[in-house]
C-alpha cells in the first residue's frame, strides 16, 4: 500500500505489543420489537440477553434457524435499528469507540465509524446496488463521503481493491443488472472492505448464491478479511458455511446464545442438545442420511416459554428447565454452554 | 404401458425474431422415467443451467421449442385444451422454491387445502374434503388441527413447504416436480423435507424430479442424477456413483465446490474419505 493510500484510509497506527480489548464486546444485549396498536402493546423479545466478544483477526460465526434473532442481533450491534426495534438493555462496546457503547454514540460519531471502522453487509445486499447507476458511480458516491473524494489515487485504489475480490476493472462501467449475483455480491464485499474497517458484519452473505459461486465468495471474504486485518462477524443458518469458514461459533436459539466454542471443537464435541441436533442434521456426501427428529417448532418470541426456551423440544428437559433460565457457563476452556442438563454443576 | 415421463430431444430457446440474442436454455435433453418402479431423479446444476426451464416444461408451463415431452405416452404440448390435458397435468404436481410466495397471504391455509381436495381430490362434500386434507397433512407430518385457521405468515418455511407437498398429494399425482424445494428452508429443517421425499417414493409410490444445486441433499435423496450445464446434460447415472466418483470434468468441479470443514469431523474422516464402489 502506498503512503497516499494509507492516508486515504485514515487508519491511525495502532500501538503494538500491548494486549488489546476485543474488537467487539457485547454484554447482556436485549433488543425487542415493541408495537402498540389500538392500545394493545406487543413485545417481541428477539434478542434477550446475549453476551459474546469478537477478537482481532478472527472470523466469528453465529448460527441458528429463522426467528432465532440472528439478524436482529446484528442490527443492534451495528446500531442500525429502526422502529419498532429498540435496544432495551445491555451494551455493545467497539474498541475503536474507546469502550463506549455504540448506542451511546452521537450521530456524528456513528457516521464517522460506519464503513471506515465497521461495515455491515446486509442480508440480500447484492440487491442493494443502485440499479440505475454504474458500479463506478456507487464507488464514487461512497468515496465522496468515506474516502475523502475521488481525487488522488482513488481510481487506482478501487481497481486494486476490486482485484482482491477477483473482479476486473470493467465492472466499474457495468450496471448492476449486467452482473451475475456472485459478481454483485463481490462488489458489495469490495465496497464494505475498501476502507479497511476493523470489523465487518455479514448477514447471510452467500445464501442466495449457488454452490460454486458460494465457495468462491466465501474464499474471497476470508482472503479480504485476512489481508485487510479485519475481524469478521458472519451470520448464516448454514452450518456447512460455518464449518468451512469460521474460527469460533455461537449457536443461537430463541433470541439467546446457547453454546459457543471454537468451531472445530463445537462440531466435534457439542454439549447443548440443540447444537447436537443442528450438527447431526448436516447431510454429507458419502455418509448415511442423517435421521433428524426434533419435534415442535421454534418458540414464538412474543410469548416465549418460561425458563430455557428450548425446553418444549428438548429430549433432556427437566423440571428445572421449565422454571429457570440457564446461564452461559464455561464447561471447558473457551467453551460456554447454557444448559442445566449438560452444563455440569451450576 | 407407456412410461410415466419421456423426454426425447427436448430443447427450449428463448428470444429470437426481434431480440438480438437467442438463448438456448435447454438443449437436446432425453430421459425416461418408467414409473413402474418409483424413483427420485435429481437435476443438478448451477444457476442458469436450464434446470428450472426443464421443470417448467415437464409441468406444462412452457412448450418445448423442439423435441417431444410425453406424460403417459401423450405429448402434453399437443394437448392444448380439454379434459385429457387436465388429467395429465394433475398427474404431475409442482413444488416451488419459495414457500412464502406459494400461498396466498390472505387465505387461511386449511381453507386452501380443503378447496384443493374438493376440486382435484374428488371429495364430494366438505366432511370428505376435510378427511382427505387431514390424511394428506398426516402424510407430511402435520395435521389439520395444527394448521386450521392459520395464515401463511404464522408458519415457518419448513411447515409451509410441507403444506405445499400436502397440497400436491391431494391431487393424487404420480410425479412431483420439486424445484429447489429446500433452498429457502432453514438448513436444520432441510433434511426433514428431503427425507419426506424418500417416504413419498417408498410408501406412496410417487416418482420425484428433484431440482437442486445442493450436492449433499442430492446424495441423500436421489436414485439417479443428471448433471446439467448450460442447458445440456453432461453426466447422468446412479446417484452414488455420480457423486462419489464423478466422471465429467464439470461434475468434478461441482463436487469440488462442496464446502468441506477445515477439520476432521468426529466419526473419523467422514467428509473427505470416499467409500470405494
Amino acid at each position: 500500500m502506498t503512503a497516499d493510500a494509507a492516508n486515504l484510509t485514515g487508519a491511525a497506527p495502532e500501538p503494538a505489543g500491548m494486549p488489546r480489548a476485543p474488537v467487539l464486546r457485547v454484554e447482556g444485549l436485549k433488543a425487542y420489537y415493541r408495537t402498540r396498536h389500538f392500545g394493545v402493546e406487543r413485545e417481541v423479545k428477539a434478542v434477550d440477553g446475549v453476551s459474546f466478544e469478537v477478537r482481532d483477526n478472527e472470523i466469528y460465526g453465529l448460527a441458528g434457524e429463522s426467528s432465532s434473532g440472528k439478524s436482529t442481533l446484528l442490527k443492534a450491534i451495528a446500531a442500525a435499528m429502526r422502529p419498532p426495534l429498540q435496544v432495551v438493555g445491555g451494551t455493545v462496546r467497539l474498541r475503536f469507540l474507546g469502550g463506549k457503547s455504540i448506542h451511546a454514540a452521537t450521530p456524528a460519531e456513528l457516521a464517522a465509524l460506519r464503513w471506515r471502522k465497521l461495515s455491515y453487509i446486509m442480508q440480500g445486499s447484492m440487491s442493494a446496488l443502485n440499479p440505475v447507476r454504474r458500479v463506478r458511480r456507487s464507488f464514487e458516491d461512497f468515496a465522496a463521503r468515506h474516502l475523502g473524494g475521488t481525487g488522488g489515487g482513488f481510481e487506482a485504489r478501487v481497481i486494486e481493491h476490486l482485484g482482491r475480490v477477483a473482479l476486473d476493472k470493467s465492472v466499474l462501467e457495468a450496471y448492476p443488472h449486467e452482473l451475475s449475483g456472485g459478481m454483485r455480491q463481490r462488489v458489495t464485499i469490495a465496497l464494505a472492505t475498501i476502507c479497511r474497517p476493523d470489523l465487518v458484519i455479514a448477514d447471510e452473505p452467500t445464501t442466495a448464491l449457488d454452490v460454486v459461486v458460494q465457495k468462491d465468495t466465501l474464499d474471497m471474504l476470508r482472503a479480504v478479511a485476512r489481508q485487510t486485518r479485519a475481524s469478521l462477524l458472519l451470520v448464516t443458518h448454514d452450518l456447512g458455511v460455518h464449518a468451512y469458514l469460521t474460527d469460533r461459533l455461537g449457536i443461537m436459539y430463541g433470541g439467546r446464545l446457547v453454546e459457543e466454542a471454537a468451531t472445530e471443537r463445537l462440531f466435534q464435541a457439542p454439549y447443548h442438545p440443540y447444537s447436537k441436533h443442528l450438527i447431526a442434521s448436516l447431510p454429507v456426501i458419502g455418509a448415511e442420511a442423517p435421521k433428524v427428529t426434533l419435534p415442535g417448532a421454534p418458540p414464538n418470541l412474543a410469548a416465549p416459554p418460561p425458563g430455557c426456551r428450548f425446553h418444549p423440544r428438548c429430549p433432556l428437559a427437566m423440571e428445572r428447565c421449565r422454571r429457570e433460565t440457564p446461564q452461559m457457563l464455561e464447561v471447558a476452556p473457551q467453551h460456554r454452554v447454557a444448559c442445566f442438563a449438560v452444563g455440569g454443576p451450576a | 404401458m407407456a412410461p410415466l415421463l419421456e423426454l426425447d430431444g427436448v430443447s427450449k430457446t428463448f428470444g429470437g425474431l426481434l431480440r438480438r440474442r437467442r438463448v438456448a436454455a435447454v438443449r437436446d435433453v432425453s430421459f425416461t422415467l418408467a414409473g413402474t418402479r418409483p424413483e427420485v431423479v435429481t437435476l443438478l446444476g448451477q444457476s442458469g443451467s436450464g434446470k428450472t426451464t426443464l421443470a417448467r416444461m415437464i409441468l406444462g408451463l412452457e412448450r418445448p421449442t423442439s423435441g417431444r415431452l410425453c406424460v403417459e405416452g401423450e405429448d402434453i404440448a399437443r394437448l392444448r385444451h380439454g379434459r385429457a390435458r387436465r388429467r395429465l397435468l394433475r398427474l404431475v404436481q409442482p413444488i416451488f422454491q419459495n414457500p412464502f410466495e406459494a400461498f396466498n397471504p390472505l387465505t387461511q391455509v386449511d381453507h386452501y387445502l380443503v378447496l384443493t381436495a374438493r376440486r382435484f381430490g374428488g371429495a364430494g362434500d366438505r366432511t370428505q374434503a376435510e378427511a382427505l386434507t387431514d390424511t394428506a397433512l398426516r402424510q407430511v407430518g402435520l395435521s389439520l388441527a395444527e394448521v386450521a385457521r392459520r395464515y401463511p405468515h404464522e408458519l415457518s418455511g419448513g411447515q409451509l413447504q410441507r403444506l405445499a407437498i400436502a397440497r400436491a398429494l391431494l391431487a393424487k399425482p404420480k410425479l412431483i416436480v420439486a424445484d429447489e424445494p429446500v433452498s429457502m428452508v432453514d438448513a436444520s429443517l432441510r433434511m426433514a423435507i428431503v427425507n419426506l421425499f424418500k417416504t413419498l417414493r417408498g410408501e406412496l409410490g410417487i416418482s420425484i424430479v428433484y431440482i437442486t444445486h445442493d450436492l449433499a441433499t442430492a446424495y441423500v435423496v436421489s436414485d439417479r442424477i443428471m448433471v446439467m450445464r448450460a442447458g445440456e446434460v453432461v453426466e447422468s447415472g446412479d446417484a452414488r456413483q455420480v457423486l462419489i466418483a464423478p466422471q465429467h470434468a464439470y461434475s468434478r468441479e461441482l463436487k469440488g465446490a462442496v464446502l468441506v470443514p477445515r477439520f476432521t469431523a468426529p466419526d473419523g474422516d467422514r467428509v473427505t474419505a470416499i467409500p470405494e464402489h
